[in-house]
């Protein structure tokens, strides 16, 4: 019983999320919170914020841990799965399809026009990235780590992998100014 | 057995760089697979793209699922596949504790504030390369066609992406 609502639940917030699994999320809390109220609202904040601190896939790791949670080992890797195995298995059978026809030259036809779409979804994932990044860290400081990505990256061919690693080191290293006001928030959530 | 190896390291050091979700380790993905490994090319990997945006659910294990499979089978795909999930899950899993006593942490919060204009910047210039592809390969007109018809359907009109795409893939089997 509930390993099947594990699945029911993963599953259907997995197949109606679209645009990658941070858009899944809010799905994964309607399942989990108000359907099968495995967690309450703040738990699930919690969790969010946690997965939110780790490299990876969110989608992923959301269901790892609360399908662990609630069903242990089993209940993870169903929800694992329930999560990733259709879509997966949908793209290997459509793209494979499409390779086979490769010559044709109405399906190549097919292969160039989709650029240009894709083109515009990673402009609008970029976009929404500055975004996020100009709420946290304002126009100037924003403007100035792009300036400085840009120029390591791709003028002087450093591994992205490089910069992002020096970026965490600064992130924990450098003194924070707000030390009193986290006093404050540690105050509120105990 | 080489290979394997290699699809591993792939996706776990794509993976563990990417802050953001899924759709930041995108970027990262092209840069192992297409420039390091040379497994396929940008256009390839540009026609995955499509497809897994056009389907539902989570991007980056798609985007390994289906890579893995065409570098080394099923077992390539199970292989990407868990080097996409397992290490964060595991992470998430053993450090859950600690992590829950930090969570509020400005250095934990400024982790995944600091990466995102890199983010931004590896995107950009993906976002960049296709459309400049792009417009050596099909020219101006269709490019802007396509570009800006794609763009006021899905953020103005919010058409579901899958139709989108659906509709590029008729335009082109039958202007291009």
């Amino acid at each position: 019983m509930k390993q099947r609502d594990i699945f029911i639940a993963f599953f259907r917030s997995s197949m109606l999320g679209y645009g990658g699994g941070p858009t899944t999320i809010p799905l994964v809390q309607k399942e989990v919170v108000e359907r099968f109220k495995w967690m309450n609202n703040e738990e699930f904040g919690d969790v969010l914020a946690i997965a939110n601190t780790l490299p990876g896939p969110i989608a992923t790791k959301m269901a790892g841990y609360i399908g662990f949670r609630i069903g242990g080992v089993p209940g993870m890797m169903n929800a694992i799965i329930s999560t990733i195995l259709p879509t997966i298995f949908l793209m290997i059978i459509l793209l494979s399809t499409l390779i086979q026809f490769k010559d044709l030259k109405w399906v190549q036809g097919m292969t160039k026009a989709v650029v240009p779409v894709v083109a515009v979804m990673l402009a609008v994932l970029t976009w929404e990235f500055v975004k996020s990044s100009i709420k946290g860290l304002k126009w100037f400081f924003t403007t100035l780590h792009i300036l400085v990505a840009l120029v390591l990256i791709e003028f002087f061919g450093i591994h992205p992998g490089f910069v992002i690693g020096a970026l965490l080191v600064i992130a924990v290293v450098k003194p924070s100014k707000k030390s009193k006001k986290r006093i404050q928030q540690k105050g509120m959530s105990i | 057995m080489m290979i394997y190896l290699h699809v591993f390291w792939a996706f776990f050091l794509t993976n563990i760089l990417g802050y953001g979700g899924g759709p930041a380790t995108i970027p990262l993905i092209q840069k192992e697979v297409v420039d390091h490994y040379h497994w396929i090319t940008t256009q390839e990997f540009n026609e995955a793209l499509a497809m897994g945006n056009a389907l539902p659910g989570p991007i980056a294990t798609k985007m390994g699922g289906y890579i893995g499979f065409q570098v080394g089978g099923y077992i390539g795909s199970g292989l990407a596949i868990f080097a996409t999930v397992a290490p964060s899950l595991i992470l998430m899993l053993t450090l859950m504790g600690l992590l829950y006593k930090f969570r509020t942490s400005p250095q934990v919060k400024r982790m995944t504030l600091y990466v995102k204009p890199t983010i931004a910047v590896l995107l950009g210039v993906m976002t960049f390369q296709s459309f400049y592809e792009s417009y050596f390969q099909i020219g101006i007109g269709h490019v802007l066609f396509l570009g800006i018809g794609s763009y006021l359907l899905m953020e103005k009109v919010k058409v579901h992406p899958g139709l989108i795409v659906f509709a590029s893939l008729i335009y082109g089997a039958i202007n291009l």
